[in-house]
């Protein structure tokens, strides 16, 4: 098996693995997120602002390692 | 987004995706000390992007009335928002003197993401060297922010948090200071990535349909295209919303005051 053949085997394996991890993740902050809300509906507003900065911290870092398979891929 | 060129299909797969990604050269211009000053279409997005700021904004409030109407009425609830929801929560109300820089890279980086969606437009933030210019700034303003603030050498003491044993300082220090550089670094792979990421979904998704070489195939790509470039347009909106909160984020962690 040259290198090339595992370069995308590994970009295929790394991508499904990112993109559980990043939905469970990110699964994980939204109910939390909307179970608050529920409790407290008056601070929906900070609670939802919140839930989308650390939505898009996790994303970037999914994005991440999304981008390095990406380049793996290209070898 | 792009021009419907069927003889892309015949470039390969890859090349087909890579030529709608990269940034094409318009006008040729040589390599002056080490800097390539070639005219691309991303530098042609982002003057585009700079014209249409100024001229909407300078135009719209032009008569500066106490209770603005029509467009800059629009303008003027959006950036009050921002004020007062971004910046003044993280940097306290002497930290509108930030506003300019946060509301300009608010806009700028909206605008370059939604340019990327309309035909014949490129993103100019899914160039690295873009994004990684724009949170340069973002690191620029949070180092001159804090050394202001607490002079030289209250910035070097903002490396060592209050209230640790004497034998976890020398590790503590260059833990902080990768901190410090890989929060910018993320600020600049996060804008890229997303932008990158939808734009080779929509390009991939469009190869399907070469792929097939039969035109009855369309209704099925081209629905989950349609999908994927709503979506895109909601992805710009929040990516550059989370470049703004999280630059006042930093700035605001860099001005803070230690107990």
């Amino acid at each position: 098996m040259d290198a090339s053949s595992s370069a995308f085997i590994a970009a295929g394996f790394g991508g499904a693995g990112v993109t559980f991890a990043a939905a469970y993740g990110i699964s994980r902050l939204a109910s939390v997120a909307m179970q608050s809300i529920a409790r407290q509906p008056e601070a929906a507003g900070e609670i939802r602002g919140a839930m989308i900065i650390t939505a898009a911290m996790i994303e970037g870092v999914a994005l991440l390692s999304a981008a390095i398979c990406i380049l793996l891929s290209f070898k | 987004m792009m021009s419907p060129d069927v003889e892309h299909e015949a470039e390969g797969g890859v090349d087909f995706i890579l030529h709608h990604i990269l940034e094409q050269p318009v006008i040729e211009l040589p390599t002056v000390l080490g800097i390539n000053l070639t005219i691309t279409n991303h530098v042609i997005m982002m003057w585009i992007a700079s014209i249409l700021l100024i001229l909407v904004f300078g135009l719209s409030f032009r008569k500066q009335r106490m209770v603005p109407k029509g467009l800059a009425n629009a303008l003027e609830s959006l950036v009050a928002y921002l004020r007062d929801d971004i910046i003044v929560p993280n940097l306290g109300r002497d930290g509108r003197i930030f506003a300019p820089y946060l509301l300009t890279a608010f806009f700028f980086i909206l605008l370059n993401n939604l340019l990327g969606l309309v035909p014949f437009g490129a993103t100019a933030t899914g160039n690295i060297s873009v994004t990684a210019s724009l949170a340069g700034l973002t690191f620029i303003t949070v180092q001159v922010a804090g050394i202001r603030k607490h002079g030289l050498g209250g910035y070097f003491r903002h490396f060592i948090p209050s209230g640790l044993p004497w034998f976890i300082i020398p590790i503590m220090i260059p833990v902080e200071v990768m901190g410090m550089f890989t929060k910018h670094f993320a600020l600049a792979v996060r804008l890229f990535a997303n932008m990158i990421a939808g734009h080779i979904t929509i390009l991939a998704l469009m190869s399907i349909i070469f792929l097939f070489k039969n035109w009855l195939i369309t209704p099925f790509p081209l629905a989950i295209i349609l999908f994927s470039s709503l979506l895109e347009v909601l992805i710009a909106l929040i990516q550059a919303y989370v470049f703004t909160i999280l630059s006042a984020v930093f700035i605001g962690a860099s001005l803070a005051e230690e107990h």
